[in-house]
């Protein structure tokens, strides 16, 4: 295909150039009985799943439906998303932070019109393309990152993980009986892009083998020290070693009892690659929020400390998800965050209730705020 | 007929949720059917290649991209992550597969015509693979050849009045709630403080000059629904000071069961007829309210505005008039030293265009921590190498007990000189004359 240029003068990079000019502005887009009544909404209600209602101050009302989306989405599906916008909402339409897509009307027909039109929509092979639902105590679109199909350093992927919990847990997408929202998020590697941290269930992707050192090139690609400086527990120090054939270069040695395996120095050197078939899998993280409702904002906690990766479709990491979320949706009460749950009842209780294993990698041992995590009291329950 | 078999995605196109294999087969479809007849800049079985190569990853249990590459647009340090995979003979469509950010409009609304133009520049010079969104908030386009970089900036630009966003040390595109848009409890304008700071500080998002990445998030209120206080260097929160508004007669229609709590919210399952005072007087955290013959009072000078009783009861409850922004600093994921949360800075500051005393904070911020942050530290991590009281000191704010969760447990205080009476320096001889050797 012939190259079609834009009218950029490679010759002359600065003709002409735009820069800096920022995104567009956001009131362009705002649906207008949104724009007119900005600032001035006086409440909210949800009638069923996924269909929101809010209302202003002039006693407009606008009805939202939110859907599903897998993030990861083609032109193509944003064009049919698109085309129902045109054809119901004049043609404006926004997604969430979480990934939901959501689309307005101001008339209740036609918000369950729409409802009806997004559910009906489907692939080829039979999974939703828009379903609807993500709204009041329900478990909302996972937030995740990259994965396999597009990052250098995930010990797992994130779109397959995704799909495979969101399987497992549609209906709790569709309803809303949890006692309170449910945040899930998938991080694949100890980065947390996604800000994992701080979900009710996170799936952090993580790798349990020292890097590989791949002394023939790593003189040359990176700067050894800047690679050292990189680690936080020390684990590397610069040294020599001989190459088969007797060459002799400058490289990095591993101290393997103390990588943790972050991969940072992978990041700063691709000569210390980690990722490995049996080493790596995901730990399962619990118990986070961000919101400051009734509780103060918490870390998520290490529930499971290692689960292998078993693509397709991870059934080990499916069925834990689905026990803690059952679990916690029947013990905990009216309003109640996982965390909050699991903190009123104690861990002891939890991993009981779970019938998760605790093990020996779920006692803090990194640095000073490893303490604060032991338990300095006979309050206990057996 | 796909151009490689991929039996283990083609697994996860079952179940209800949307199957990404699904889209990507049939974008790939459509690309070689080329309806349109465009004239592709990028092979035309990028995406066949694309499932290729995660089927691969999928059977090795590993990723197939390399590391990063340094690649961008003339006179920008952000805005593409360079991205080549490790198997380009057996996938030459995805040989070369950078990332484009595009900056987000604040709160992500889209007009569907100027989203079309978008995927048609998309599928014109890229791959046609998106995120909606990235987890900083940009449009995240998936996947371009280096030569394309330069042609996307220009079209984006001088067509569609659209800017890249940010990466590498730089300031990330910032990202905001659906605020005032849509939602009754906002505080403050997020959206429109959120466009203010993206636009402000362009030269920040496009050329690197600190140590590290840097996020602002702007939530309206403490629901903190773009998770600020978890994913932002500089998180600012909606917030009030005075007496949260009560409609007494809805707070009666809540009890007598004519309005659903937590505005339906709850409604999949039968938790029992509402009770006040289990469910809002009792969950209180602070106990400051009442709900005694048939009126609810609130002890405002208690309430530290959890949002709990407004979300159960939004029809009844609003916010307060005296409106502002909480700043709190330095939250980060674990690496390197472990997770920070935000922690408070400025309990209240007012939050009104132009936004003058909030910049003043940030300016103040950023010029110490690019002078003392270390390479690749993350400004948390700087506050607690440097300490909270530095943090104080730079941006002059006075120490108070909003600041702490708890004042500190061990009586190991550092003083400056000059906080002691006559210093530090002291004479030996004047010493020895008490005190005998
Ligand atoms: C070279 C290494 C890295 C690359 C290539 C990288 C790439 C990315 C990308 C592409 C995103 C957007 C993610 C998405 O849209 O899914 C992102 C976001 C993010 N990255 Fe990284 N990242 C790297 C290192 C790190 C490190 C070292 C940290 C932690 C200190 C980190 C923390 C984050 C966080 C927290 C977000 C999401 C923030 C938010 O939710 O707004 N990343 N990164
Ligand atoms: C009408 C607009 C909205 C209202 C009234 C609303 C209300 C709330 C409430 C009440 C909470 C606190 C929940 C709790 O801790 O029990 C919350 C938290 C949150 N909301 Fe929203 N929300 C709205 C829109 C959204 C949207 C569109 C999204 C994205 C899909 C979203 C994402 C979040 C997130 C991420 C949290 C934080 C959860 C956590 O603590 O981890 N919210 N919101
Ligand atoms: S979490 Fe890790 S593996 Fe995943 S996208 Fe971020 S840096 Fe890449
Ligand atoms: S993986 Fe992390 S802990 Fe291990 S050597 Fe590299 S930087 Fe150090
Ligand atoms: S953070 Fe507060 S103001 Fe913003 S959308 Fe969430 S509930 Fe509304
Ligand atoms: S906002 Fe929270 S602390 Fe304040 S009265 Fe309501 S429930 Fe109590």
């Amino acid at each position: 295909m012939a190259f079609v240029s834009s009218g950029y003068n490679p010759d002359k990079p600065m003709e002409d150039r735009i820069s800096d000019i920022g995104p567009r502005f956001y009131k362009e887009f705002l649906p207008p009985v949104l724009e007119k009544n900005y600032g001035k909404w006086v409440s909210h209600e949800i009638l069923e799943p996924g269909l929101l209602v809010h209302e202003a101050e002039s006693g407009d009302k606008v009805y939202t439906v939110r859907v599903g989306s897998a993030r990861l989405i083609s032109t193509e599906l944003i064009r049919e998303a698109c085309a129902v916008a045109k054809q119901y909402c004049d043609g404006y339409l926004r997604w969430t932070t979480r990934n939901n897509i959501e689309f307005m009307t101001t008339s209740l027909e036609s918000a369950k019109a729409l409802k009806a039109d997004l559910n009906s929509r489907k692939f080829d092979k039979g999974s939703y393309k828009f379903p609807v639902g993500g709204t009041g105590a329900s478990v909302s679109n996972i937030v995740h990152t990259q994965g396999w199909i597009h990052c250098h350093t995930p010990a797992t992927d994130a779109s397959g993980t995704v799909k495979i919990i969101m399987d497992e847990l549609f209906e709790e997408f569709t309803n809303m009986r949890m006692p309170a929202i449910v945040r899930v998020a998938v991080a694949c590697c100890l980065n947390m892009c996604g800000a994992c941290h701080c979900s009710d269930l996170a799936v952090v992707g993580f790798h349990r083998k020292p890097p590989i050192i791949d002394h023939e090139y790593l003189d040359n690609m990176c700067e050894i020290p800047l690679a050292i400086a990189s680690c936080p527990t020390g684990a590397l120090k610069p040294g020599k070693t001989e190459l088969e054939g007797g060459k002799k270069v400058n490289t990095i040695l591993v101290n393997n009892d103390r990588c943790m395996y972050c991969g940072n120095c992978y990041t700063m050197c691709p000569s210390l690659p980690l990722s490995d078939k049996e080493g790596d899998g995901v730990i399962i993280m619990v118990g986070g929020k961000v919101s400051n409702r009734i509780s103060m904002p918490k870390f998520s906690k290490v529930a499971v400390a290692f689960i292998p990766n078993e693509p397709p479709r991870w059934p080990t990491l499916a069925k834990v998800c689905k026990k803690i979320i059952e679990v916690y949706a029947a013990e905990a009460n009216k309003y109640e965050r996982l965390g909050d749950w699991a903190e009123r009842i104690g861990w002891e209780s939890f991993f009981k209730k779970t019938e998760l294993e605790f093990t020996h990698h779920l006692i803090d041992d990194f640095r000073d705020p490893a303490y604060f995590t032991w338990r300095q009291s006979t309050n206990f329950k057996f | 007929m796909a151009k490689h078999p991929t039996p283990l995605l083609d697994q996860l196109e079952s179940g209800p949720w949307p199957s990404f294999v699904s889209d990507l087969k049939h974008a790939a479809e459509v690309r070689h059917k080329n309806p349109k007849g465009i004239e592709l800049q990028i092979p035309e079985d990028v995406i066949d290649d694309l499932l290729g190569l995660l089927e691969m990853s999928y059977e090795d249990g590993t990723t197939h991209w390399k590391h990063g590459g340094i690649v961008g647009v003339f006179g920008y340090g952000g805005g593409v992550i360079g991205r080549y995979c490790d198997q380009p003979e057996k996938f030459p469509g995805v040989a070369h597969f950078h990332t484009v950010r595009v900056a987000q409009p604040s709160g992500l609304f889209y007009k569907a015509e100027y989203m079309e133009e978008l995927c048609d520049l998309w599928d014109f010079r890229g791959s046609g693979m998106t995120n909606m969104h990235g987890s900083t908030g940009d449009i995240i386009w998936l996947g371009t050849t280096t030569p394309q970089l330069e042609e996307i900036f220009y079209e984006l630009t001088h067509k569609h009045n659209q800017d890249l966003g940010g990466s590498g040390s730089n300031l990330r595109t910032p990202a905001c709630c659906i605020g005032m848009s849509r939602c009754e409890f906002a505080c403050m304008d997020a959206q429109h403080i959120c466009h203010t700071f993206t636009n402000e500080y362009q030269d920040m998002l496009h050329r690197p000059q600190f140590p590290y990445k840097f996020k602002f998030k702007f939530d309206g209120c403490p629901n903190g629904c773009v998770a600020s206080i978890a994913r932002s260097d500089f998180s600012i929160i909606g917030t009030w000071k005075d007496d949260i508004k009560i409609d007494q007669a809805a707070v009666k229609a809540y009890v007598g069961g004519e309005i659903p709590p937590n505005a339906g919210a709850h409604a999949g399952r039968d938790w029992g007829k509402f009770d006040i005072q289990k469910e809002v007087i009792d969950l209180c955290p602070t106990k400051c309210m009442k709900y005694e013959g048939g009126k609810l009072t609130i002890e405002t000078a208690e309430c530290y505005r959890c949002m709990h009783c407004i979300n159960v009861m939004p029809k009844a409850l609003r916010v307060g008039d005296e409106r502002g922004a909480s700043i709190l600093l330095g939250a980060k994921a674990p690496i390197l030293d472990g997770a920070q949360m935000s922690s408070l800075l400025v309990p209240f500051i007012p939050c009104e265009d132009p936004y003058d005393e909030i910049k003043e904070v940030v300016e103040l911020v950023w010029d110490w921590w690019m002078e003392e942050g270390k390479n690749r530290e993350r400004l948390g991590e700087t506050i607690k190498r440097l300490g909270f009281q530095k943090l104080l000191e730079v941006t002059n704010i006075k120490p108070m007990a909003q600041h702490v969760r708890e004042p500190r447990t061990n009586p190991y205080i550092f003083w400056k000189e000059d906080e002691v009476p006559g210093g530090w320096s002291r004479d030996i001889n004047e010493y020895r004359k008490l005190h005998q050797r």
